[in-house]
């Protein structure tokens, strides 16, 4: 590493992580319209990558199926939005709520399963909702329907305003939701969740409610992830089961980001995330073949290091960035040494 | 009506016989290594494109085409386990699930870029998906879906006698019941692992090799045939391999039957009866573990 010491490298992160919230901030001023589209991509991969990363990284519910509730939060907006006449804006904290609710029984089931049976219990849980949203009368059936012009016009009459309308929107939601995700890994119930991430029978056995914080975290991720399929619905301007329940846009990039980040942190998805979004500017020329060098890369990163880019990092660092822990390892001088939180497992 | 009922059932139960080959090979390894391959269906769908080039580029017989594919599928699934798929044993659960999904994208979209996104058939089996056999009047039975069928129980049958009348058998339940115990009375869990999988590539070159017969393929097509296997796994009951085979005639019967009011319907039937079944009974209908 090119960095004599480690808090001039700490240093260094932050005034990255502090130069990209400027960015995010003046954006509207700084990039067109094509611009700030993909940046309106990125916060809301962003959001999906924070809510997969939390119930994958420290509640142990690794699901292949969230791109429901991104689906489900864009029938709904369109729903109240273009057929019940709802304020458009009302709409979209509507579909956060509708997704909550479909949370609700989609979680009798998914938590009657474990692990690798609860990832693929989830995927058909998400295949029932897609394939039931193709039969909705109204919304197009399965070839989808576009949103109506007074709908899209309602976020500004031409579309510069309109995509920087949609941009605020997205970077709020991203600020809540990793503002809230940090202050709920902070709270009581999130070192309960970290002492899940690090060991999970060891946190059952000094009183973490293990059920009851899984429980929370499942319900905690539905409406952001229904709130993120309302903003993509307005940048997309339409619905349809494919699109909108999309298993490879909404699941299996947020997968590769986080892996390829950093599991289990909050740094790593923000990582994962961004060099994507590099990755992608690079590669899309390229076709499937991005898909495959993303396959690729995120068995390597998890084959060398399974807490991803941000572990690699951390072994550098002295401490969290976005500190996350109450004992802020990271004070002026202290060059103590990153303790190697994550163990591997000893086999069940 | 009583003849309806019966041809509808009877469809289903053909139909189940499809779905179980899909699930054997799961079954298998979800049974022993006690992970979820998620790659499964593309692995399936792999072998299916392997097995076109071969009776369309060679002009093969397609059973012929599965002998010589046999051997390349038990290497593939022996070398897989051996060399990456062990690396991940004994860790986490994360570990094999990521590496599995990492390859069902790198295999779907590999298979795009070399054939495109066309569906196919297999072919060159002469008359074969075409003749039936009349039951009653209005009863017929397709031969190549009786195949089928047949070919799942004989599959089940020999997978059965495998396991619990040979020596590799008697290995693969002792490292299945107990790795640790398994390595420390000598029996080296990583061959007996490797070995097993490579069983599950030849179920899954049988399996593709009716798939590709029965139904259009894709280079998409596996993540739906991955669900078809896992829901006949879980209905059927873990590490049972005859529940497997009941497991994906329960889905069968319930797909044709709902396909017999709406086509439209047949696949979300075939998920909810999982679902409805599976809330009623988790540990499937014949559990093991």
């Amino acid at each position: 590493m090119a960095f004599r010491s480690p808090s001039l490298a700490m240093l260094a992160c932050r005034l990255a992580l502090l130069g990209g919230i400027a960015v995010l901030l003046l954006a509207p001023w700084l990039f067109d319209s094509e611009g700030l589209a993909v940046l309106t991509q990125f916060l809301t991969l962003l959001v999906l990558a924070l809510m997969w990363n939390l119930l994958a990284g420290y509640a142990d519910i690794i699901t292949v199926g969230q791109h429901a509730f991104v689906g489900i939060g864009a029938y709904a907006f369109y729903g109240f939005a273009a057929l019940a006449g709802v304020n458009p804006y009302a709409a979209i904290p509507l579909a956060a709520l509708v997704a909550l609710v479909a949370a609700v029984p989609a979680m009798a089931i998914v938590f009657r399963l474990r692990a690798a049976y609860l990832a693929v219990g989830t995927w058909v849980v998400a295949q029932v909702f897609m394939l039931l949203a193709g039969k909705l009368p109204g919304f197009g059936f399965g070839s989808g329907v576009s949103l109506p012009i007074a709908v899209a016009q309602a976020f500004g009459t031409d579309p510069a305003g309109r995509y920087t309308t949609i941009y605020l929107l997205a970077l709020g939601l991203a600020a809540v939701t990793l503002i809230s995700t940090w202050l709920l890994l902070r709270s009581r119930i999130g070192i309960g969740l970290t002492a899940m991430r690090d060991n999970e029978e060891a946190a059952g056995a000094l009183g973490v409610n293990i059920v009851r914080a899984r429980i929370l975290c499942f319900l905690w991720t539905a409406p952001f992830l229904g709130l993120a399929g309302a903003i993509i619905t307005l940048q997309n301007l339409r619905i349809s089961p494919p699109a909108s329940f999309s298993i490879i846009d909404w699941t299996v990039f947020v997968i590769f980001n986080v892996v390829i980040g950093g599991i289990g942190t909050l740094e790593g998805p923000i990582l994962g995330t961004a060099l994507f979004f590099v990755l992608r500017a690079y590669f899309s020329d390229l076709g499937t073949w991005h898909l495959i060098i993303l396959g690729v890369l995120s068995i390597v990163v998890i084959l060398i290091e399974p807490r991803g880019l941000w572990g690699l990092l951390r072994r550098v660092l002295p401490g969290d960035l976005i500190p996350v822990s109450h004992r802020r390892a990271a004070a002026a001088g202290a060059v103590r040494a990153a303790p190697e939180r994550f163990e591997p497992q000893p086999p069940a | 009506m009583i003849d309806t009922i019966a041809n509808v059932l009877l469809q289903g139960i053909l139909l189940g016989g499809l779905y179980a080959l899909f699930a054997l090979g799961l079954s298998f390894s979800m049974g022993v290594m006690r992970f979820v391959n998620i790659a499964h269906g593309d692995f399936i769908v792999l072998v299916s494109f392997l097995l076109l080039v071969l009776t369309t580029a060679l002009g093969l017989n397609v059973f012929v085409a599965l002998i010589l594919v046999l051997p390349v599928t038990f290497a593939g699934g022996f070398l897989l386990q051996r060399f990456l798929l062990q690396r991940a044993a004994g860790s986490d659960v994360l570990l094999p699930l990521l590496i599995t999904f990492g390859l069902s994208i790198i295999i779907q979209n590999g298979l795009l870029q070399t054939f495109g996104a066309d569906s196919h058939v297999l072919a060159g089996a002469g008359t074969l998906q075409t003749a039936s056999i009349a039951l009653t009047s209005g009863i017929y039975i397709g031969v190549l879906p009786l195949l089928t069928l047949l070919t799942a129980v004989a599959l089940v049958l020999g997978l059965d006698r495998l396991l619990n009348y040979t020596r590799l058998g008697s290995h693969i339940r002792a490292v299945a019941d107990d790795v640790a115990a398994a390595d420390l009375i000598g029996l080296s869990s990583g061959r007996v692992y490797a070995l097993a999988m490579g069983i599950v590539g030849v179920t899954v070159a049988i399996a593709a090799c009716f798939m590709g017969l029965n139904m259009n393929f894709d280079p998409t097509s596996g993540p739906d045939r991955l669900l078809i296997a896992f829901e006949a796994v879980v209905l059927g009951g873990l590490g049972s391999l005859w529940g497997t085979l009941a497991g994906g005639i329960v889905l069968g019967i319930a797909q044709t039957v709902g396909a017999h009011f709406d086509t439209a319907w047949q696949l979300i039937i075939g998920h909810v009866v999982f679902l409805v079944l599976f809330l009623l009974r988790p540990q499937g209908l014949f559990p093991k573990y």
